[in-house]
């Protein structure tokens, strides 16, 4: 069975180690924090200036100077700061920031990443995903590993406008985890109950097959 | 101590014509300078660039502005929480330079800071880089951005003092403390006024040197865009 949007923040999870300073995208992404073990520290940062950012707020304890880069009404842990934009992308940038997690539209075999506009149709921005996916060492994609109709998200070359080149690491999809090697996806883990074929067939860019691919533990 | 207070909104506001670039701080509804705001509507000030990271919603922050058709330019890293904002973008009537949120961020630094212009590695590779020079340092690619030049920056902090020194809160503060200094005149509004002295010197986010007037805002609604709580159990 494929992953649900869930599980495949449950398997990101996994990815999250202790010590480590984390920023989360929007959508699947943000499901992460529900998973992460509670045996390690580890402290999320939020673009808008926020570092040690907690659960929401219980209700009535809300308050409109308090909030994630989702625009979300948010708590701070103890340990926790603020700062200005500017600091916020000094973290970012500087590459203080250990793990970045954020969700695609498309990603090419070369680490190329697509997540911010469609040609036609109404564009938001790029929000800080730009200055993100530039500078992060460590990024992890949340994302399905094909679209509605049915055709592979995980392709030779982008088609979308681009957000980053030769920056994306490793992917975890609804199908597989893979990792950008040499040009090419790299499989490491199936989804239980995904064959190998499945995936294949699932996959538009080079994918490289290597022994037995063992299924991910959850 | 030099004194930067002016009587309020109006007095604040003296001087500012149409075609004008101003600078808003906020992001999201959080953190903007909500009586500044609701001065230029009143002002009618058509035809301005304005530099915010969002574009308000449709009858709160610069959605009050866009709804007057005030705005010709807006730059913002994201936008279109509002119906009116997509309708006035796909006819054209609003041009909109979309760029990255760390690079809106260290624009409005740069210029606070006089440094003409910056690499940064956002954006490279991408329609961001079109038509900007680009070089290599530390084996990676980056692209040379500019500080950005405005005529008046609209920032909003909880408390301030005649002096014009400011104190955040909580992740109100965003964009706010880049954008001080960063336009030839510098407008604070804050929920609290105080005198000199007031203030811990060890505990002022931004000085008020980057300060030329501060008022004490009318009313602040602080309008929540997404309420997110979880129950008691």
């Amino acid at each position: 069975m494929a992953l649900t949007k869930e599980q495949i923040a449950q398997r990101i999870a996994k990815e999250v180690k202790d010590g480590y300073y984390v920023n989360l995208g929007i959508g699947i992404p943000t499901l992460v924090a529900n998973f992460v073990r509670e045996d390690i520290d580890i402290d999320f940062q939020s673009e808008n200036g926020v570092l040690g950012m907690g659960p929401f707020p219980f209700e009535g304890e809300e308050d409109p100077d308090l909030i994630n880069a989702g625009k979300q009404t948010i708590t701070t842990l103890p340990g926790a700061s603020f700062f200005d934009s500017a600091m916020s992308f000094s973290m970012i940038r500087g590459q203080h920031v250990d793990l970045t997690i954020l969700g695609a539209m498309e990603v090419s075999q070369n680490g190329d990443i697509a997540n911010w506009k469609i040609p036609g149709k109404m564009v938001k921005g790029m929000g800080g995903a730009m200055d993100l996916v530039a500078s992060a060492e460590n990024i992890i994609v949340a994302m399905m590993h094909t679209n509605r109709a049915g055709e592979s998200k995980l392709l030779k070359e982008c088609s979308l406008p681009l957000t980053g080149v030769n920056c994306v690491k490793k992917i975890v999809s609804n199908l597989a985890v893979l990792e950008i090697v040499n040009g090419s996806f790299k499989l490491l883990e199936r989804a239980p109950g995904v064959s190998v074929d499945e995936i294949k067939e699932a996959t538009e860019g080079n994918l490289i097959i290597e022994g037995d691919i063992p299924e991910m533990q959850l | 101590m030099i004194n930067k207070t002016v009587s309020g909104v109006q007095e604040a506001c003296q001087g500012i014509k149409d075609k004008m670039t101003f600078m808003l701080g906020g992001f999201g509804l959080s953190g903007i300078p909500e009586n500044s705001i609701a001065e230029l509507v009143r002002l009618n000030v058509m035809d301005v660039t304005c530099i915010s990271n969002n574009a308000g919603v449709d009858n709160f922050g610069l959605g009050q502005l866009l709804q007057k058709k005030q705005i010709k330019k807006m730059i913002s890293s994201y936008v279109g929480e509002n119906a009116e904002f997509e309708r006035q973008m796909l006819s054209g009537e609003l041009e909109v330079e979309l760029i990255p949120q760390g690079t809106l961020a260290q624009r409005c630094q740069a210029a606070q800071s006089g440094i003409p212009a910056f690499y940064t590695p956002a954006g490279y590779g991408t329609e961001v880089a079109e038509g900007k020079e680009s070089r290599e340092y530390h084996g990676k690619m980056h692209i040379l951005e500019k500080a950005f030049e405005a005529d008046f920056a609209f920032v909003k902090a909880w408390k301030g003092d005649v002096a014009g020194n400011l104190v955040f809160k909580g992740s109100a503060r965003n964009f706010n403390p880049n954008m001080c200094g960063a336009a030839k005149i510098t407008v604070a509004e804050v929920e609290e006024l105080l005198p000199v002295g007031v203030l811990d010197p060890n505990q002022i986010h931004i000085p008020g040197i980057f300060v030329q007037r501060i008022f004490q805002g009318e009313k602040y609604e602080k309008r929540i865009e997404q309420l997110t709580v979880r129950k008691r159990v």
